[in-house]
């Protein structure tokens, strides 16, 4: 074969994927940039600042936002985690039973239908709930999240459990452990990560939810989000920029701690 | 594995409840509401009246003339339905040919740096979808970055209006879902086996032989699989159709919102929701019937 | 686990619970609200009021009709007002036994829609017309032709905003026709060229105030207190009174029948009736409000800008448009739903 030629490598390809690369950061990365720009305009930079962060912070209607995001975020994990891992437990390793197809469909369902059927659906069913109970708390968001979270927290604790070599529970159980001190001692340490994993997950779903939450609000339950729907549908002010980057920061440290505990291969 | 015992089809069944019983509630109970919904009369400014009937189905692809009745196809509708449908289908190609190149690129890459370059992948992917048509926005309005730099080297004299069109959705979508075709097919074509290649090479063949005739047919469920993710959520958009098109290029997720606020027509917009389920799941169907024959095939 | 799950809830009744002191929740169209008024209520009284945006009438109707929405006050325009009226949606707070009813300008008190003002209080009144943006286009802007048959240069720039009574009625008054009418031939008429005019269209959006000051958008229809904000920030933008006519309207704020909060509900209705605080909320969307003695308080260039002093020779065009009978309500709602595709 002549010298120099690479079995992996197509013509034009390494150009187009730096070019891809290229193409999907420079618009976060202009928004990161001018959310310290000191003058309003998109385009033109008038010096650093951190003026938009100052404003955003201040920003009543910001902060009270942001927190219910969060509650709303890690309540939706908590539950979804929860959930999906027992779900987890019954489903795998246990080969086939009946209705099995079942309980994936049902517990994938948020995966298949089209976020807008599903925000739609939601409204139908808390407006008549609504009008009959007089209640228009935060539960029907947290009941809406944890719904959707469920498959996200669940794909991930099912992977490390199917992962997970049984010897150590069968050493366990030959040691006069009963099921439960097993399940206790050593199943659930191991799956840690793997719910670790999903609930981090469910969170960063969670929090970056649109359209559902934007269909089922009631008065006055904004989230971050939905808060910059409403922004964005009118004003283009920096103050989004600031935000958006703060969010974003937020994901890439998540990011990070997701890629750093499942990368570990025990 | 042993077959499964009553016992243990039972306790699976029992630590799968609390799931089933939170997305019963929160996802497939209120599902065959909309069902219900769309069978119903529409109430004057919101919600139904509890009388049935298929006037929803008919007005789907229907309309009747307001003044002098006459019954014709909704071709407003139909231009809805179609422009979601071009436009998904556009999506799919523009990511699937930026996105191989990229995932073959990611995937040829010596191991150490192939964690680096998945990670710098997944971060837009992980981005709120809101953060990245908000930034894309900010690129292509007439004072965005995109016009001022064109201007700034004399190409053109005044801002093109890029936004509140279709190309502008477009360019949203292909740019919010390219990780999201790219994922899948690196995953495909890192299971590739490049001995495979180095034989066509051997054969005398030449490199677009090569990609059409192996590389190719052997990555197929990491194209449909990417396809499939591409395809089904542009079908579906809302939040980028919203804030690119400027409430007149609707998509059908446009559409479907607009029966609960100013269309005033709840049952309609059940039935549109049930519609754009049925194309999601025929193509989840296809997906599935192409990959389980390929497994076959083996 | 157990100490996470009693933190969470703990947290969850607190973000809940932060405004037990007394809250009140309006509904209002988006960018309407002066953020210094509520400030100061909320101080006065020491109450936390959430505002929520509608983008149209329609639906802030929808919204409010469906019900289990958590609203105590909305603001809806005056024809919208015996709609919602009719189907029990507001209640009467007492308005004529408040300390400032007195406040409210002899014009502006009894009007038809609702009389001796039973369930609403004024907020703002204006007109709406077309905005441009004189550096694209030099031409006559008093004119509804701007948006229904747009000259060349406006052609894929103007936008329409989703506001069915404003849009219908210039609509009518634009094809010869006069606002609630039945009549099928001036109807259809104002049908087809509404159907024709929207290729033209770039979009169908609100905020203009904004899309106007960033040059996103070159020319809309617009109420005028918006347009006189938009000028604010870019001077190219001018408002245009159509000759063939155009709608005066009035904004009230009125108390749900299923608001949970009624007493400081009816604490805003008073507040707002005071000169100063009406003058707060005009300072803010520049908009004239329906309140005696404000105007000591009011912005200096309000006195004299064009968005509220009507040129001489347009006064007689702009028709202060009623709440129509239910078989034109029909007719408007059926043409605005076709156009809406």
């Amino acid at each position: 074969m002549a010298r120099g030629f690479s079995v992996t490598s197509l013509p034009g390809f390494a150009a187009i994927a730096i070019t891809s690369f290229v193409l999907l950061y420079a618009p976060i990365l202009t928004m990161v940039i001018y959310s310290f720009n000191a003058s309003e305009s998109v385009a033109l930079w008038g010096g650093f600042s951190l003026r938009w962060y100052t404003a955003a912070w201040e920003n009543t209607q910001v902060q009270e936002a942001t927190i219910r995001s969060l509650v709303i975020a890690v309540s939706a994990a908590l539950i979804s985690t929860t959930v999906a891992t027992m779900a987890a437990l019954g489903t795998t390793r246990r080969g086939r039973f009946k209705g099995q197809t079942l309980i994936y469909v049902m517990i994938n369902q948020p995966l298949m239908v089209p976020e807008i059927v599903t925000a739609v659906a939601l409204l139908i069913f808390f407006a008549a709930i609504k009008v009959a109970t007089g209640y228009t708390g935060l539960a029907y968001l947290v009941l809406a999240h944890s719904a959707f979270c469920v498959p996200f927290a669940y794909l991930p604790i099912r992977a490390r459990l199917e992962g997970m070599d049984l010897a150590l529970e069968t050493a366990a159980a030959d040691l006069y452990a009963t099921p439960w001190q097993t399940f206790r001692r050593v199943t659930l340490p191991l799956m840690g990560p793997g719910i670790a994993a999903g609930a981090m997950l469910a969170f960063v779903i969670s929090l970056d939810d649109v359209i559902i939450t934007e269909f089922v609000k009631s008065a006055g339950q904004d989230t971050l989000p939905t808060y910059m729907l409403g922004q964005l549908r009118r004003a283009v002010t920096p103050e989004v920029n600031a935000i958006s980057t703060a969010l974003l920061a937020l994901t890439v440290i998540l990011l990070t701690a997701f890629f750093l505990l499942t990368r570990r291969r025990d | 594995m042993s077959a499964p015992t009553p016992s243990t089809a039972r306790t699976g069944w029992i630590l799968s409840i609390p799931a089933l019983i939170l997305l019963a509630l929160g996802a497939s109970g209120p599902l065959l509401i909309v069902v219900v919904y769309a069978f119903l009369e529409p109430g004057e400014y919101s919600g139904v009246v509890w009388n049935f009937t298929t006037e929803a189905w008919f007005r789907v692809f229907f309309e009747r003339d307001i003044f002098d009745d006459t019954v014709s196809m909704a071709d407003a509708h139909l231009t809805i339905f179609w422009r979601s449908v071009k436009l998904s289908v556009l999506t799919t190609l523009i990511t699937f040919a930026i996105g191989f190149p990229t995932a073959w690129f990611i995937a040829t890459r010596p191991a150490g740096q192939r964690a680096l370059w998945l990670f710098l992948i997944t971060i837009p992917f992980w981005t709120n979808l809101l953060i990245r048509t908000f930034a894309i926005m900010e690129v292509i309005r007439n004072q965005g970055l995109l016009n001022t730099a064109l201007i700034g080297l004399g190409v053109i004299g005044e801002p093109i209006q890029i936004l509140y069109t279709d190309t502008a959705v477009l360019i949203g979508m292909a740019y919010v879902y390219l990780p999201l075709m790219v994922l899948p097919l690196y995953a495909a074509i890192d299971r590739f086996d490049f001995r495979l290649v180095e034989a066509g090479y051997d054969l005398y063949a030449t490199r677009w032989r090569v990609l059409r005739r192996v590389i190719l047919p052997i990555v197929k469920p990491g194209i449909v699989a990417g396809s499939i993710l591409v395809f089904v959520p542009s079908l579906g958009a809302y939040v980028t159709p919203r804030i690119l098109g400027g409430g007149k290029n609707m998509m059908i997720g446009n559409f479907i919102e607009l029966q609960f606020g100013q269309g005033r027509n709840w049952p309609l917009g059940a039935a549109l929701s049930l519609i754009l389920l049925a194309i999601v799941l025929v193509a989840l169907l296809a997906y599935v019937r192409v990959t389980s024959s390929d497994r076959q095939d083996g | 686990m157990k100490r996470l799950c009693t933190t969470t809830l703990a947290a969850m009744a607190l973000a809940g619970a932060a405004h037990a002191e007394g809250e009140l929740n309006i509904y209002n169209c988006g960018n309407y609200t002066n953020p210094d008024l509520i400030k100061k209520f909320e101080e006065t009284y020491d109450i936390k009021v959430t505002i929520t945006d509608y983008d149209s009438n329609t639906t802030a109707l929808a919204k409010v009709e469906a019900g289990g929405h958590g609203f105590d006050i909305v603001v809806p325009s005056h024809s919208y007002i015996p709609i919602y009226v009719e189907k029990g949606l507001l209640m009467k707070p007492g308005i004529p036994e408040m300390e400032n009813y007195g406040n409210i300008s002899d014009q502006w008190r009894n009007v038809d829609w609702d009389p001796n003002r039973e369930y609403s209080v004024p907020w703002q009144w204006g007109t709406t017309g077309v905005a441009v943006n004189t550096s694209v286009y030099s031409g006559d802007i008093n004119t509804s032709a701007i948006w229904l048959e747009p000259p060349a240069e406006l052609v894929g720039k103007v936008n329409v905003v989703p506001e069915m009574q404003d849009v219908m009625n210039l609509a009518l008054f634009y094809v010869g026709g006069e606002p609630c009418t039945t009549d099928r031939e001036v109807l259809k008429k104002a049908r087809d060229v509404l159907v024709a005019a929207k290729p033209n269209w770039m979009s169908m959006d609100y905020g203009m105030t904004e899309k106007l000051s960033n040059s996103d958008v070159m020319a809309s229809v617009n109420w005028n207190g918006s347009t006189f904000r938009a000028r604010i920030n870019n001077p190219d933008v001018a408002y245009g009174y159509p000759k063939e006519g155009y709608p005066v309207w009035m904004d009230s704020a009125a108390i749900l029948s299923d608001a949970q909060n009624v007493d400081n509900a009816k604490l805003f209705l008073n507040f707002i009736m005071d000169p100063e605080n009406a003058a707060l909320i005009s300072a803010f969307a520049r908009y004239a409000n329906g309140i005696d003695g404000s105007e000591a308080f009011m912005p200096e260039d309000m006195k004299t800008a064009p968005e509220i002093v009507v040129p001489e020779e347009l006064k007689a065009a702009g028709k202060f448009t009623g709440a129509c009978p239910a078989e034109a309500q029909e007719f408007y709602t059926a043409i605005w739903t076709e156009l809406q595709k």
